[in-house]
């Protein structure tokens, strides 16, 4: 992967060395020579000069800088290493004869990697591809200097596309806000007003502030009038992004709680059973994800990226199997008796807690994201992250498969009616202890494939089951014990009120108000929000 | 044999085995250490590490030959992450297992509640996380940084020229006294530099938060107003979603720096840090540290890890309470030498001014007022493989201020 990298980055250059007309002088030894400075600021400033070179040479260090790829050797000399790890000169390209013994990485920090970022930019937005021209324009918007408006037009003039277009120009259009000519700022403020970015609507406000002498920024009334129509249209449209993005995080949390309450709403919510070991369901769920990621990394190196999907069976088996052993070994003995059942299934918690911690370690283990679940797609200014997206499209995807199983399987039929009648059910020939097994295998099962969700979004610990337990009984218990759609209604509206009240109250008092307000809940109906209507056997 | 001989038989016997084992007992007389370290529960993921850190500096000080021609013999016990069963099992420690000295302690709920303990049986506890000070103690070391050595500097980098120069603070921690008080202590230093109360934002969540939706695009919306850093707190296993989320929202360390005081080389195990490079900490150590003492120290608990089968011992890294254990355990044994006894009172007298050469490549002393260690700064950038890169440090090490000149009430007590 890193060669093909140095060979895009080969590709680019040369596309660049027909593109840029080359000005000045070339690059030279005391230009990088404060690259090996100890302080920060000559290193800043080494940089900022071998930008001003501009030729693709100076453009190849500063890219390799960007990668931490420029070293130092302990004579002082600014080096490379090339293909084969031998060290190269920075400037010739030529390989150290003899190779140096010692030599470290230039230190490169945010400050440092921020001015290559925009100088890089600069440089290439010339550049054929599109892809980098989208980046050293949105690359630039950080750091918007009154000198860039030169080879900003120069750009606009060039650019075809019209994403890039509509960045570069809210970058001409920020640095003209401040250009002496009365009708280049109103085009300025013109243009953007349709912008959405709150950058753009700060720097805006600050030109309707006055200063210590009561003089506005903006000297101009016209232009302050227009200013303050821009300012309210980007507002009016924050709030929609923001609403959006308040909604967007409601529908995340809600999913990821309705996949932790759905194996619940099975164990507890049917069979009556108060598991107090389903968090570690979810936990083995994780850990299984673990595993079979590192069974990909150790046998399928190639197809890593499937480890996810492959993850899926093997934790809902993992989790289902035992789910099905403690049915078996420890629960069918305390049905009916919820004390009991409590404190054992609490036990058992512990017990794989620390099964778990024996194995694995106390630490918590990594479980990155694949490739495709990395990052997001911006829309409308928020950034939807692919890993939750696809929890939320996992969690309906195993909300029909339940739905499916419950509603139209012999199985399912069997599972609602030793829920509805246990002793008529085992009347007709059901064989309601078989019955038990299953579905506590299935809840169990269910618990595992929200482990596996789980480890692509926080962590994956021995004690990542705790931190569920709670929320999914909140979840069973204000749907209404006995069915599914009061689960589902109950998750998202959990996720939504939660994270619709978040910003203005914290996070601190979030937890609490959804606690008094479930609480609340209880009180006034015990059996839940969405409780079975009808006759109901009480055991 | 009739009754009454056979009696005295016993008896004979019984008199003459024990003082047979007497004698062994003295032959092998060891000096007991104590290490107080959960073992279990939220914060093993931390503790544990400086259980196996203080088990290998014993072994290594046996190897030497022990100390005062004694072995050292370690007690582990495990408080659990249970904040009142560390009171109860430093007791354990002290009266029945009669230790001479305790190493352990994480969190500044878990060492308050020792503390007293400590105090009534006079004995010695050494304290080698970083802390929010505002607390000494006749019989505490404290091995780790105050708000000083770690916290100012750390703000200072951020608001300097080379450190991005930030406007707007937006400080996030989880919600108990270490960082509470740490926010309150850098409130009133950005005022006293000029940040305006608008330009400080300060958000707490809950212990074991895991979703940071809101929080990340409220970071968003606060930087738009200006450079801004974020201050992090957040203690525990909640780093590890905070960061994800970071990384997938697309905030990079060049627009919003995060610097953290409490996410180390271990906490970066359990995260892909691709998406993190840039983002900062402030230790008064790093695994990368150049030089030899820390290519000894690492090179030994990688040796160690091995030797005692530590889960995921391809991955062990070293971090800064973990160099702050071995310090805090090689000082003390120095003191003994020094003082030629284990007793409490004459080690603590000894502890005083004490020297060691740290991992961290600088010559730490202990100061004889304050109980605390005399530290440098660093500053470091998350690299790619979860190993930092030093990107400040102070030029040597700096003294301990525990009672920070930020908090109101704290004016007659900066001699100590």
């Amino acid at each position: 992967m890193f060669k093909n990298k140095r060979n895009v980055l080969l590709l680019i250059l040369s596309c660049f060395v027909l593109a840029f007309p080359v000005i000045g002088k070339a690059l030279d030894r005391a230009d990088i020579s404060g690259l090996a400075s100890d302080t920060a600021m000559e290193r800043l400033r080494a940089i900022e000069k071998i930008a001003a070179i501009g030729d693709p040479d100076a453009l190849r260090l500063l890219e390799a800088l960007q990668n931490s790829e420029v070293m130092i050797t302990d004579a002082g000399q600014i080096v490379l290493e090339n293909e084969e790890w031998d060290v190269i000169d920075a400037i010739t390209l030529e390989v150290l004869d003899p190779q140096p013994d010692m030599y470290d990485t230039v230190i490169v920090n945010n400050r440092m990697r921020s001015q290559l970022d925009s100088a890089i930019g600069v440089l290439q937005l010339l550049s054929e591809d599109r892809e980098i021209r989208l980046t050293s324009a949105k690359s630039l918007q950080d750091n918007l200097l009154p000198s860039l408006l030169s080879i900003l037009n120069k750009a606009l003039a060039k650019e075809t596309d019209q994403e890039i277009i509509r960045i570069l120009k809210e970058s001409q259009s920020v640095i003209l806000l401040n250009a002496a000519d009365k009708q280049q700022r109103m085009e300025a403020v013109n243009y953007l007003m349709s912008s959405s970015e709150r950058r753009v609507r700060e720097l805006l406000a600050a030109k309707l502030e006055r200063n210590e002498f009561g003089v506005y920024t903006e000297e101009s009334a016209e232009v302050r009038v227009a200013i303050e129509s821009a300012v309210a249209a980007i507002d009016r449209k924050l709030t929609f992004i923001d609403y959006f993005g308040r909604l967007f995080s409601g529908l995340s949390l809600g999913s990821i709680l309705l996949l932790a309450a759905m194996g619940l709403a099975i164990t507890y919510g049917l069979l009556g059973v108060i598991n107090l070991a389903h968090g570690e369901m979810m936990m083995i769920g994780a850990y299984a994800t673990y595993v079979t990621q590192q069974l990909f990394v150790s046998y399928l190196p190639n197809y890593f990226d499937l480890y996810v999907l492959a993850a899926i069976p093997i934790a809902f088996l993992c989790s289902a199997v035992i789910g099905v052993i403690l049915e078996r070994t420890v629960i069918r003995w305390l049905y009916g008796r919820p004390l009991e059942t409590l404190l054992a299934t609490w036990g058992i918690s512990l017990f794989l807690i620390q099964s778990v911690r024996q194995i694995f370690g106390a630490q918590n283990v990594e479980v990155s994201n694949p490739n495709w679940l990395s990052g997001g797609v911006e829309v409308w200014n928020v950034v939807m992250p692919f890993n939750r997206i696809a929890i939320i499209v996992f969690a309906v995807l195993v909300l029909i498969g339940i739905w499916l199983l419950i509603s139209q399987t012999r199985l399912g039929l069997f599972i609602r009616s030793v829920t509805q009648n246990r002793s008529m059910a085992a009347c007709v020939g059901v064989n309601t202890a078989k019955i038990d097994m299953l579905a506590f295998g299935l809840g169990s099962g269910i618990a595992g494939l929200a482990g596996v969700a789980l480890s692509q979004i926080g962590n994956v610990g021995p004690d990542l089951g705790q931190a569920y337990i709670i929320d999914s009984f909140m979840v069973v218990v204000l749907g209404g014990v006995g069915q599914l759609a009061g689960t589902v209604y109950a998750a998202l509206g959990l996720g939504a009120f939660s994270k619709l009240i978040e910003p203005g109250v914290g996070a601190v008092l979030t937890k609490i108000i959804i606690l008094v307000f479930i609480i609340a809940v209880i009180q006034k109906r015990p059996q839940g929000l969405f409780a079975l209507k009808g006759r109901f056997v009480e055991d | 044999m009739n009754r009454k001989q056979f009696i005295k038989t016993v008896i004979g016997a019984t008199i003459g085995l024990s003082s047979a084992f007497a004698m062994t007992t003295q032959a092998a007389d060891t000096i007991k250490v104590g290490i107080l370290h959960s073992l279990s529960g939220t914060m093993a993921i931390s503790e544990t590490a400086l259980k196996n850190t203080a088990l290998m500096t014993i072994e290594e000080i046996n190897a030497n030959g022990g100390l005062l021609g004694k072995q050292l013999e370690p007690v582990v016990v495990d408080p659990a992450s249970n904040w009142p069963l560390f009171a109860e099992k430093a007791r354990q420690l002290i009266t029945q297992d009669e230790v001479d000295v305790v190493f352990g302690c994480w969190t500044s709920v878990s060492r308050k509640s020792v503390l007293p303990v400590f105090e009534e049986l006079n004995s010695l506890l050494f304290y080698p996380v970083q802390y929010e000070g505002e607390e000494l103690s006749q019989n505490v070391f404290y091995t780790g940084a105050a708000p000083n050595q770690q916290a100012i500097p750390a703000v200072e980098y951020l608001m300097s020229e080379e450190g991005g120069a930030a406007k707007r603070w937006y400080l996030l921690g989880t919600d108990y006294v270490y960082p509470r008080t740490t926010n309150k202590i850098l409130r009133a230093f950005l005022i006293s530099k000029g940040v305006a109360e608008s330009d400080i934002e300060e958000v707490y969540t809950p212990f074991g938060h895991s979703d940071y939706q809101t929080i990340v695009a409220n970071i968003k919306k606060f930087s738009a107003g200006g450079k801004t850093a974020v201050v992090s707190t957040i203690n525990g296993d909640s780093n590890v979603p905070f960061y994800k989320e970071l990384g997938n929202a697309g905030l990079k360390a060049t627009d919003v720096p995060v610097v953290a005081f409490s996410v180390g080389e271990e906490e970066l195990r359990g995260i892909d840090t691709k998406p993190l490079l840039g983002h900062l900490a402030a230790w008064n150590y790093f695994m990368s540290v150049k030089g030899k003492q820390n290519k000894a120290f690492t090179k030994m608990y990688k040796v160690w890890a091995k030797k005692n089968g530590v889960p995921n011992l391809d991955t062990v890294v070293t971090n800064d309470p973990m160099e702050a254990t071995y310090v805090g355990i090689k000082m003390w044994a120095q003191a003994v030498e020094q003082a030629g006894t284990a007793d409490v009172d004459a080690v603590r007298d000894a502890m005083g001014g004490q020297t060691f050469k740290s991992p961290s490549g600088f010559t730490l002393t202990m100061d004889a007022t304050n109980h605390h260690l005399h530290k440098p700064v660093m500053i470091g950038e998350i690299l790619p493989n979860g190993q930092f890169q030093v990107v400040w440090r102070t030029k040597g090490p700096i003294r301990a201020q525990p009672w920070s000149p930020f908090i109101a009430g704290n004016e007659g007590k900066q001699g100590l």
